[in-house]
């Protein structure tokens, strides 16, 4: 990965500048999350104390649960001190029956006090200590797994993703894409699940355009690439989404299920989902702090900004979204190796040098984040039905991601924008980027651009409008700058969008024992 | 002449190109299964100029050569888009000539129906096939109420936000839900509205057809497959060029 770096004459002085305005606007952020708690994040901890299921008409359990204790006694509290006062006053005799009970109204919950309090807080630690535990030994079954199965042999990862919306049909195809050289598998989410405010329950056989993320369908792919790692002699891994509503449940789904790899963008539900500002940086300063204790590697959406607004006017936000994404990351506890910052092969290819910009673009994020296992994502929006020429843009984008050390690549398909990839659609698409990334070999070694040469100068001037706009950002307020529409031209004011209700600033008795055992962050 | 074949290099060869991939291992049997496969669809000579395996199980070819089938240009029907297709370009231009205001959308799915795919498909930046969304356009104000939305909470929304068409979606349909569900929305808008001031009615999902907006009591129906360009435009066409609500009483 050290090969791309400081190729590009980057003014030091210009880089701590970007990164400490970074800083300075995410901090109000962090503190924002701090003080208020979500549902989907006390649904988590009710999750990581082991409560499962659902009930006959597939809501599950936990949404259950939480929405009758919120009912008596609010969500400003947080849910873990009536949950477990109930079950050491002997309301039921566990979790699973509690929420029962819950549901059909035959249990009351009440705020404990003096030593009920004591023994509900210790209780309610207990039961997330063991979950933390379970998270924790998924996370060395990992590391002994890629010991003894060994990482992929070749930078960057190959990056593959199946979605047929059944389970039973995902798997074959995943092992199959894994046959095929494919590193990583990312099962996509059914559309719209995003926005449901709960987790489907079990294994599902129909999706929309995707695979519902779901406790047992995680468990069921990992299985089957558990074979498939063994089959091929190095480690396969694993990618789902930790965003929408359920973010914090599903991150941690995803460390007792030991995924490797979430989908976790700090500002993309916001954006591309209407969700609201504060429940989304709630939801996912949570979701990260479970992703960095269970050795999961993030993955940021800076591609989708390009999706929607120009990929030359708006690369700078694309600069500016990853500072942030860096900033919030590492707050929350994850590692340069854990983030997959995003970024995306999206300029008009019918511009002049359009591929001397991506190359620009390319090298500027590898050396701004040098040790960070960035994410390459393919053309899309240029991706016609033009089959032929899809796969020579796929092609270019490929070479771009050899010559500038990328972590992980998104094959590019070149029936995007046609049909969902057919077995022929991956099997060249692999050949394409096998070709490239053999042909090009260890090119980036020889490449070093003209030191005041167009690539030079045009990663110079991104990182100089990063900085201005990240100047703006701070004396507007992120959440304001959101509101007017800065990144991917979506209007977000902080008083609106999906899941507000579902946000309440904590109270001074407010106790969560999976935050507690994440900052104290011994394992 | 209204007559024609295919052109590869000289007029009248036929020549065509196929690519496809066959559930068999690669051997020669697998080779000849392409050839059979090229000769009923009409190509004879089949050139099979490529095939290699894919995994254990399968098998790619492509395929070379002419098609004795003959294509009849006099006899090919085209159904008519009855309104014009607009760039985004195109349908801001128009709302802010034509309307002199943002012309606003709200969509909703109704009934017991949490699948929002469709109607987000159609509203959402991220859109669809490769097509940006509703809320893209600058000149639409798009309030997108999500799932299971009550017919009567969707009429109080569409007072408030004053609105000038609304876009119902329906996935996920049993016992002909889709269709009661869009009736009851459509006689609800009737009721709570003068038909002169009425918003213009959309209907979409993957069980209705086009042919059924009488029957839903909608001005519109968009099936499987419609794209947000598509119902953008549509909009601009009832709402900017022709008018829609005005005429009615006319």
């Amino acid at each position: 990965m050290t090969g791309a770096v400081k190729k590009l004459d980057l003014d030091p002085v210009t880089v701590r500048k970007a990164r400490s305005l970074a800083r300075k606007a995410g901090k109000p952020i962090v503190k924002l999350a701090q003080q208020h708690t979500t549902v989907s994040v006390e649904r988590a901890v009710l999750r990581l104390a082991g409560l499962t299921g659902a009930d006959t008409e597939g809501i599950p359990w936990v949404n259950r649960l939480a929405d009758t204790v919120r009912a008596d006694v609010g969500l400003e509290h947080g849910l873990a001190l009536p949950v477990w006062d109930a079950l050491v006053r002997g309301q039921a005799e566990d979790l699973a029956v509690l929420a029962q009970k819950a549901a059909s109204g035959s249990v009351t919950f009440r705020m404990p006090e003096g030593r009920d309090l004591a023994r509900a807080r210790s209780a309610a630690r207990k039961a997330a200590t063991a979950g933390m535990k379970r998270i924790d030994g998924r996370r060395r079954e990992r590391d002994r797994l890629i010991k003894r199965h060994g990482d992929p042999e070749q930078r960057p990862w190959i990056y593959l993703i199946v979605a047929t919306g059944d389970i039973y049909e995902d798997i074959p195809q995943a092992q199959a894409a894994a046959r095929e050289g494919a590193d990583i598998i990312a099962v996509i989410r059914s559309t719209g699940q995003s926005l449901l405010d709960y987790v489907p329950e079990g294994a599902t056989r129909e999706g929309f355009a995707g695979t519902y993320a779901t406790q047992e369908n995680f468990r069921l792919m990992r299985a089957a690439l558990d074979d498939s790692s063994r089959e091929l002699g190095r480690y396969v891994r694993l990618t789902n989404y930790a965003s929408g509503l359920c973010m914090p449940e599903i991150a941690t789904l995803a460390g007792l299920e030991r995924l490797d790899m979430m989908l976790n963008d700090s500002m993309y539900g916001i954006l591309f989902r209407d969700i609201n500002p504060i429940r989304t940086f709630v939801d996912q300063r949570f979701s990260r702090q479970i992703h960095a204790r269970a050795g999961i590697i993030i993955n940021t959406g800076e591609d989708n900004y390009l999706t929607t607004a120009d990929a030359v006017e708006a690369a700078h936000t694309v600069t500016v979204s990853q500072l942030l994404n860096e900033y919030f990351a590492k707050e929350a506890g994850l590692e340069d190796w854990q983030l997959g910052l995003g970024h995306a092969f999206e300029i008009n290819p019918d511009l002049p040098d359009s591929f001397r910009m991506e190359l620009a673009h390319a090298m500027l994020a590898r050396q701004l984040f040098p040790n960070a296992p960035l994410k390459w994502m393919p053309p899309t929006r240029h991706m016609t039905g033009d089959v032929f020429r899809g796969y020579l843009l796929d092609g270019f984008f490929n070479l771009v991601g050899a010559m500038t050390g990328q972590g992980i690549l998104l094959v590019g398909m070149m029936t995007e924008a046609v049909v969902t990839p057919w077995i022929s659609d991956r099997d060249l698409a692999l050949q394409n980027v096998r070709y490239v990334l053999g042909a090009a070999g260890n090119l980036h070694e020889d490449f070093r651009p003209e030191p005041n040469g167009f690539i030079a100068q045009r990663a110079r001037q991104v990182l100089g409008e990063s900085v201005e706009l990240l100047e703006e950002i701070v004396d507007d307020g992120l959440l304001n700058a959101i509101g007017d529409g800065t990144f991917g031209l979506m209007k977000r004011p902080q008083d609106a969008g999906r899941g507000l209700d579902g946000v309440a600033k904590k109270s001074s008795e407010y106790y969560n024992p999976a935050i507690e055992l994440l900052e104290e962050g011994t394992r | 002449m209204s007559i024609v074949r295919p052109y590869g290099d000289t007029t009248g060869d036929g020549m065509v190109q196929l690519s496809f991939t066959l559930p068999v291992p690669h051997d020669k049997r697998a080779e000849g299964a392409a050839v059979q496969l090229a000769n009923k669809m009409g190509m004879d000579p089949a050139l099979v100029v490529h095939s290699k395996p894919i995994g254990p199980d399968f098998t790619f070819f492509v395929v070379y050569g002419p098609v004795n089938h003959l294509v009849d240009t006099s006899k090919v029907e085209v159904i008519e888009r009855d309104y014009p297709l607009l760039s985004p370009k195109e349908v801001n231009l128009a709302i802010r000539k034509g309307l002199r205001r943002r012309l606003t959308v709200v969509g909703a799915c109704i009934g017991t129906d949490a699948h929002t795919v469709g109607i987000d498909a159609i509203l959402n930046i991220k859109g669809f096939a490769g097509e940006k969304g509703l809320e893209y356009y600058r000149e639409l104000k798009v309030v997108n109420l999500g799932a299971q939305v009550a017919v009567p909470e969707l009429v109080r929304r569409a007072k408030a936000d004053k609105a000038d068409a609304i876009l119902v979606s329906q996935v996920v349909t049993q016992r002909e839900a889709h269709v009661l569900n869009t009736k009851e929305m459509s006689a609800a808008f009737r009721e709570a509205y003068a038909e002169d001031a009425r918003p213009v009615l959309v209907a979409g999902g993957p069980r209705f057809t086009e042919q059924m907006a009488g029957e839903l009591g909608v001005d519109r129906v968009f099936g499987r497959g419609t794209t947000p360009g598509e119902v953008a435009s549509y909009l601009v066409d009832a709402l900017v060029t022709k008018k829609i609500p005005a005429k009615r009483s006319a």
